[in-house]
């Protein structure tokens, strides 16, 4: 055990942090453009000299670095950059989809390097009305049709389906057999005929997921992957990668910020910060951010020697949502009445603890709920009985619905 | 001893009940919260007809001389309604300001139109953020005209009377002044909230005329006595909250269905729906003995108010927040109501005071009671 780098890494680190201040874009180049069109900036540098995706291939936009290497860029990153990532989707999670289940190179070819440099962006459709946690009970209907596949349905809550290339989708291609064995998994263009998107509000006010409609929507059977009827297993190789992309969070509510207006605020006359409550609080957090923090170095050090990201990694968000929900409530109780004010000028960091405040039921949610999340711990982990089930092993299509049967 | 309410002040509940569910469905809390209004006028003027703002006013200034048993359980059902109303400002912190020390000649003047909803109060003395304390305030009084910014002041924007807390040289370093708010010179900002279906403000004095309320250097006492009694009613609010929280997750967990089975028969799901039940159920039975405590004034009112304010906070941040969750993507959605009740159940626990304020006012209550 050594929580230094090695030599090697060291060398890898000064590498990247020399490009990242050679190559990271001034705020001059950020100038008029959008949130996504400044992410986009900044991966295509990425890309242009090596050092976007770095785990995947090099012959697919990567750099065929380790995970620790990934880890390390992603520090040195994370100095620089505060940029939103619109390529969660594409590169977490469809990239690697494509890598282990598409056999055909040419689209490999085609799609990765553009995933990699952040010219086209994915989402993932997967949810439904119907098919939230139980993301299985999806109901979108594929019905071949010589060499393509029509589709027909609703998904919903499509995060960036509004401004999204490409889309991962997962299909019933058979309501008769019980629900994990009828789907089937293809990608699309979300230029298609037959798509209609509408966004969706959200508590915060803004409106980044939506709902995607599909009235007989062609996708050719060369974008299926996997075989027909595999859609469960192919959707697992996503959610796997989302469990370790969603991990720890990009929110940047913590023990440093609390700590900031801690130092700023009084509780009786004095600095809040010498406030013996709120150090305890502090000290609390600080257990679970540091725990956090090392266990996902330690499921690196796992990554590296060759094993694939398991159940373990839903503790991240497990613990890591609920906790900044208490922060970012904590901290506006430390403001006390102003608090409730969200204003990006006479709010400390702009409006960070309202926004967050607003923005995290969603993430306890997003991804497999917190409930998800411990009975993935519970049942996949611990290897505890998973509770009757009365949809196993019955057709889809005789599976209770509501409380009407 | 009797734990319970009056057949007439259960009576009351139900009509106030009745009331609400027709004239503050959640589509009126929506429409205040998303439109430019501060506040429904509408149901406001209501509200002031059947006698709520005027409940324990005494009848010589226009009021109806009930007991704050009355109150508590209009308030409880304010709370649960989330009513976009002025409510809280004008009935529990000005109307009670001016009842505790006003003049006579103040009292005459004020109560019978707060009484009437005609005039709507407030109270201001948050400078801006972090705790406000006696020896924090900028706002001053010279010769009559008071100077300084106060921020926010809930209700602001709307009010027509502010009780503001001022720098004092002596005492307890605080006095309370009475203000007009339709003096010219007095510049009011809306500001943005975090639940706009209550508004909020910062107000500007230059020299506006103030009139003294209470004593010179006794203002900090009097705020907190003032605390004291509206956390008692502010906890009936967060109870009727969290209730109408629960009911709405128990509501959806039954018709939801996830793997075959009602949501509602998850374990997680039971116990996250127990767990608010057992808060609130504490949170209620807290409020009982505080609105005891207010009613007969018993001197056991600062632990009482606090124990009620702690509870009531813990119990509607739950709530709100577990029936988003239990609502999955839906309950993180504009459209649905579950949001409603997460704003304000924050706005509720910074009103007059954090969680951590009252935290340790609770136990500096009970030191004061071991002591004695
Ligand atoms: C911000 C955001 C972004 C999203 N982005 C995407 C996206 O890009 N693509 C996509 O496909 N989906 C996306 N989703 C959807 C997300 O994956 C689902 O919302 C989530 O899985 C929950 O499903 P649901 O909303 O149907 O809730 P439900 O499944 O109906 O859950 C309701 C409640 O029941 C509980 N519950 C359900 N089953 C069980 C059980 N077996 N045991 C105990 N409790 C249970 C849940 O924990 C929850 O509290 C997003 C969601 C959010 C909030």
């Amino acid at each position: 055990m050594d929580f230094n780098d090695t030599p090697q890494e060291a060398a890898f680190r000064a590498e990247a942090q020399a490009f990242l201040k050679d190559y990271y874009p001034t705020a001059e180049d950020f100038k008029g453009l959008n949130p996504i069109e400044q992410a986009q900036l900044w991966a295509k540098r990425k890309f242009d000299n090596g050092w976007s995706t770095l785990r995947w291939p090099k012959d697919y936009g990567g750099r065929d670095a380790s995970p620790i290497e990934q880890v390390i860029f992603n520090q040195e990153e994370g100095k620089v950059s505060d940029l939103g990532d619109p390529f969660q989707i594409g590169q977490g999670m469809a990239g690697p989809t494509l890598m282990a289940w598409c056999k055909n190179k040419d689209y490999l070819e085609r799609y990765l390097p553009k995933l990699s440099s952040g010219e086209e962006i994915w989402c993932q459709l997967f949810s439904e009305p119907a098919g939230g946690s139980d993301l299985a009970a999806m109901r979108t209907k594929a019905e071949r049709d010589g060499d393509d596949w029509i589709i027909n349905g609703q998904k919903i809550w499509t995060s960036g389906a509004h401004y999204s290339d490409f889309g991962i989708l997962v299909t019933r291609s058979d309501p008769t057999v019980p629900k994990h064995k009828g789907l089937t998994y293809f990608f699309l263009d979300m230029k298609t005929p037959g798509i209609e998107i509408k966004p969706i509000k959200q508590i915060s006010g803004t409106s980044n997921f939506n709902e995607v409609y599909f009235t007989d929507v062609r996708i050719p059977d060369s974008q299926r992957l996997g075989d027909v009827g595999q859609g469960w297993s192919v959707a697992l190789t996503t959610l796997m990668n989302e469990r370790a992309a969603i991990g720890g969070g990009g929110v940047s509510v913590g023990v440093k910020s609390v700590m900031q207006l801690a130092q700023k605020v009084n509780i009786d006359d004095k600095p809040a910060i010498e406030d013996k409550q709120v150090r305890a609080k502090l000290a609390d957090w600080y257990v679970q951010e540091a725990g956090l923090k090392f266990t996902s170095y330690r499921t690196l050090t796992a990554l590296s020697r060759g094993s694939t990201p398991g159940p373990e990694n839903s503790i991240g968000k497990l613990v890591g949502a609920p906790k900044t929900q208490d922060m970012a409530s904590f901290a506006m109780d430390l403001m006390e009445e102003s608090g409730a004010i969200w204003d990006d000028e006479l709010s400390e960091l702009a409006g960070l603890f309202q926004g967050t405040f607003l923005a995290i039921p969603g993430l306890r949610i997003a991804g497999g709920t917190d409930e998800i999340m411990a009975n993935i711990i519970a049942e996949r982990v611990l290897g505890l009985p998973q509770e009757p089930r009365m949809d196993k092993g019955i057709p889809f299509n005789e599976v209770p619905t509501s409380a009407k049967g | 001893m009797n734990f319970e309410f009056s057949e007439e002040q259960n009576l009351l509940r139900d009509q106030a009940r009745g009331f609400l569910l027709d004239n503050c469905s959640t589509r009126v809390v929506r429409d205040v919260l998303e439109g430019d209004a501060s506040y429904d006028a509408a149901l406001w003027k209501k509200v002031a007809e059947m006698g709520w703002t005027a409940t324990v006013i005494p009848e010589e200034y226009g009021g109806l001389g009930l007991s704050y048993l009355e109150l508590v359980v209009i308030a409880e059902e304010l709370g649960r309604a989330m009513a976009p109303i002025p409510f809280s400002s004008s009935v529990y912190l000005a109307s009670e300001a001016v009842l505790a020390w006003g003049s006579e000649e103040q009292k005459l003047a004020w109560l019978p139109r707060l009484a009437a909803g005609e005039v709507i109060g407030t109270l201001a003395v948050s400078e801006g953020q972090g705790q406000a304390s006696a020896t924090s305030l900028n706002a001053t009084v010279s010769g009559g005209a008071l100077s300084g910014t106060k921020l926010p002041v809930i209700d602001g924007d709307i009010a027509d009377l502010v009780i503001v807390a001022v720098k004092s040289d002596g005492g307890d370093g605080a006095s309370l002044y009475l203000v007009d708010l339709t003096q010219d010179c007095i510049e009011r900002t809306p500001v943005r909230t975090l639940d706009p279906s209550r508004s909020q403000a910062r107000l500007d004095f230059n020299g506006a005329n103030a009139e003294l309320l209470g004593i010179e250097g006794r203002g900090w006492s009097q705020v907190q006595n003032l605390y004291d009694r509206a956390a008692v009613l502010f906890a009936w609010e967060q109870v009727g909250g969290s209730d109408a929280a629960l009911e709405m997750a128990k509501d959806y967990a039954m018709g939801r269905f996830a793997f075959g089975r009602a949501i509602a028969s998850y374990q997680a799901i039971k116990h996250k729906l127990a767990a608010m039940y057992v808060k609130n159920t504490l949170a209620r039975s807290n409020c009982y003995y505080g609105a005891w405590a207010l009613e007969t004034n018993a001197p056991d009112l600062p632990l009482a108010a606090a124990t009620a304010r702690v509870a009531g906070i813990q119990a509607y941040y739950f709530a709100s927040k577990e029936n988003i969750q239990t609502h999955g993507g839906m309950g993180y959605t504009w459209e649905f109501d579950c949001h409603f009740h997460y704003r304000r159940a924050k706005l509720l626990s910074l009103n007059i005071g954090s969680e951590g304020t009252w935290q340790d006012k609770l136990v500096t209550a009970l030191e004061h009671n071991n002591a004695a």
